[in-house]
């Protein structure tokens, strides 16, 4: 008897690699003052996650961190793109996104480190990332709920009539959860303001996408069943990206309803902690580390004649914050014991009983 | 005053809110055009229009999620879910999401929802549409849950779940929907993690929720007629649970007695029954009994649930062993 699974051939999906050609998006549309700023939002990015990885090395971060090395573009070619007022909802992989909003690296790390001045006092830690001051409804680390709770934002938002659009990041893997495709037609249903935003880094944790999954583009193929456009978007250039989410960001908040778009990229590391990624394929790294989205945009400002020492001025003032938010990190207190116990109520404490 | 059906109640409950306060919205399957499987919402679609009553897809999971995702952004829906054993399929939101995200945000985020249900059996519906899951509920720590026994509590504590900044899980209890009770005149507001005595009686105490509590009073009439007189407590509120009712009637009656139609194993008397260990030991006077439905699924045959959910003669029989000198 030939049984169906004994040919199903993990790994031998075709390799997808990057585009080849980083000057594509040198004549956008985009003025040089966005361009600088999302550099250096890449830069960020780039600068904190290193840190983050060599803080967990040194035992300083416990338990587990999702890096998003080499997904910079996504994150800065959205955050650019976004409104002051619209919400961001992030997945455990979701450092990025929440630099991206403006939150500052201090309070991020302090919170990676489990420390009192961190993000979330410490109560949440590296996954649940969240600043409400900042539109980031929060980072969620069950795969597809919050594409859920992301409508219920963008519900909100239509009902007030703010004209805020939810914004919802999430992984390749998480398309095929159900909450996905519920949240999918929900969302169509009531032509709700939210943008999802499907990072295709092509792996769940360890498995590739291709192995496991029914279409070859994971969320586009999806879209159409919900009467959405299928978008995929280069997900290493910024300026792609960015063009994208403005026009996605556009059509949702003019009451179109949602929009969903694949950002094609892929993680340089490993799924979490120090995972290395022994399943990549050969030559599937080396691709796309010649890609790197901070190559390609750090060429396309030189291209568009910015100095190369004005670039480097850049990189070293991300530096210099970086470092200042590690010691600030490190330096911070342990939270108060008192603080495992506030907050399970909306009056501050814990209390079940009388 | 007027007298009203439990169902009724509900929809009067939620229409009090809705007048009140524009940033109430109900979302639910069905609960618009039909007035709700139940007709817990009948009438509130043409009452309040289709912004604020609406008819979502069979999407469990996107329904808490958008009313999550609502209530943590300036409004207070309320999500009703048809049956209650239909939480198993959006759990996560319940459990990881609603009850969590307050407490690992440091208290940026809140949440305040009412997600109301049709909970519990004796309907002959069946293992998969008959369940009580009150204990579920009650064991997760950042949900409220609310089980109200008559129609004037289903509207005051109606309002109090939709007035409360945490989410709150709304047990309505199925084989209720069609009794009736008299419901005072304007808006009725009552308080969570508030028990009510029924009866006072000075033999023992009888602590019961939803269906229960009216067998429970049953039995106790029934009881007083052999000269056993038993106070009974409506918990009502699961979480916050008022133990200081218990323990103090528990103090002048000297024995304790749950009624509880959830399944025996981690029930929410049992829960009472340590509580009554901790901090009532010196009042008992004899061992404390738990009348529940056996650690099974319900069966669907009329005899058979019957047989399973205490009944009157099964509380009074109990009751009434337990007490003999
Ligand atoms: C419901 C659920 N199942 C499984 C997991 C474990 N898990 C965490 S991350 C992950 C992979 C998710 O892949 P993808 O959506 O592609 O996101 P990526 O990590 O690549 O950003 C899995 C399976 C989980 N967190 N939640
Ligand atoms: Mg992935």
């Amino acid at each position: 008897m030939n049984l169906p699974l004994s040919n199903h051939a993990y790994g031998e999906h075709a390799l997808v690699l990057p585009p080849d050609d980083p000057t594509s998006h040198d004549d956008a549309d985009i003025s040089m003052e966005t361009r600088l700023r999302m550099y250096r939002m890449l830069q960020e990015m780039r600068q904190f996650e290193k840190r983050a990885y060599d803080l967990f090395m040194q035992q300083l971060v416990k338990g587990t961190t999702h890096l998003s090395l080499g997904m910079e573009a996504v994150a800065a070619g959205f955050g650019a793109a976004m409104d002051t007022d619209d919400y961001t909802f992030a997945t455990y992989r979701g450092h990025a996104h929440t630099l991206a909003r403006g939150v500052p690296m201090e309070g991020v790390l302090a919170e990676l480190l489990g420390r009192a001045n961190g993000l979330l006092g410490g109560k949440g830690g590296s996954m649940h990332l969240t600043s409400v001051e900042h539109k980031v409804m929060g980072s969620y680390a069950i795969i597809g709920a919050h594409l859920t709770i992301a409508n219920g934002a963008a519900w909100s938002a239509q009902y007030r009539r703010s004209g805020q659009v939810a914004v919802c990041f999430f992984g390749d893997g998480t398309t095929n959860i159900g909450a996905f495709h519920e949240a999918l037609n929900y969302a169509a249903v009531f032509k709700l303001p939210v943008v999802f935003v499907c990072e295709n880094n092509q792996y769940m944790e360890y498995t590739a996408i291709g192995d496991i999954t029914a279409v070859r583009r994971p969320a586009a193929d999806r879209a159409p069943a919900y009467g959405l456009e299928p978008i995929v978007v280069d997900g290493n250039d910024a300026d792609a990206v960015h063009l994208v989410a403005a026009e996605a960001l556009a059509h949702a908040r003019s009451g179109k309803g949602p929009v969903m778009v694949e950002a094609l990229t892929y993680r340089h590391g490993g799924h979490s902690r120090a995972d290395p990624g022994k399943y990549k394929p050969p030559g599937e790294l080396e691709a796309w580390l010649a890609y790197d989205p901070i190559k390609v945009y750090r060429g396309r400002l030189e291209r568009l004649g910015v100095a190369a020492a004005d670039i480097d001025a850049i990189n070293a003032e991300v530096a210099a914050a970086v470092d200042e938010a590690t010691e600030a990190a490190k330096n911070g207190p342990l939270p108060d014991p008192r603080a495992a116990f506030t907050d399970v109520w909306a009056d501050g404490g814990h209390q079940w009983r009388s | 005053m007027a007298i009203l059906t439990y169902r009724e109640a509900v929809a009067r409950g939620i229409a009090q809110e809705m007048e009140r306060d524009d940033s109430v919205v109900l979302i639910g399957e069905d609960v618009a055009g039909a007035g709700g499987v139940f007709k817990t919402s009948a009438g509130l679609l043409e009452r309040f229009g289709p912004e604020r009553v609406i008819d979502t897809p069979i999407a469990e999971q996107a329904i808490l999620g958008a009313a999550m995702g609502a209530a943590m952004t300036g409004l207070r829906p309320i999500a009703e879910i048809m049956f209650s054993d239909f939480f198993a399929v959006c759990w996560d939101l319940v459990v990881n999401e609603m009850a969590k995200t307050r407490y690992m945000t440091n208290g940026q985020v809140t949440i305040p929802l009412v997600v109301k249900s049709g909970n519990g059996g004796s309907l002959r519906f069946g293992a998969q549409h008959s369940q009580s899951i009150e204990n579920w509920a009650m064991a997760v720590p950042g949900i409220k849950v609310v089980a109200p026994s008559t129609p004037e509590d289903v509207v005051g504590l109606m309002a109090a779940a939709v007035r409360s900044d945490d989410p709150v899980l709304f047990f309505e209890h199925k084989g209720l929907y069609s009794s009736k009770g008299e419901v005072p005149d304007g808006p009725i507001v009552d308080e969570l993690g508030t028990a009510r005595v029924r009866r006072p009686g000075k033999d023992a105490t009888v602590v019961a929720l939803g269906l229960m509590v009216s067998r429970a009073l049953a039995a106790a009439e029934q009881l007083a007629e052999r000269g056993i007189d038993c106070e009974v407590i409506d918990l009502r509120s699961l979480v916050p649970l008022d133990a200081a009712t218990v323990l103090e009637s528990l103090g002048r009656t000297g024995r304790l007695f749950t009624v509880e139609e959830n399944p025996r194993m981690l029930g929410w008397g049992s829960e009472l029954v340590a509580i009554a260990g901790d901090d009532g030991f010196w009042d008992l006077d004899g061992p404390i009994v738990r009348i529940t439905t056996p650690h099974i699924p319900l069966a669907s045959a009329d005899s058979l649930e019957d047989l399973m959910i205490p009944s009157v003669d099964r509380i009074r029989d109990e009751i009434e062993q337990a007490l003999k000198p």
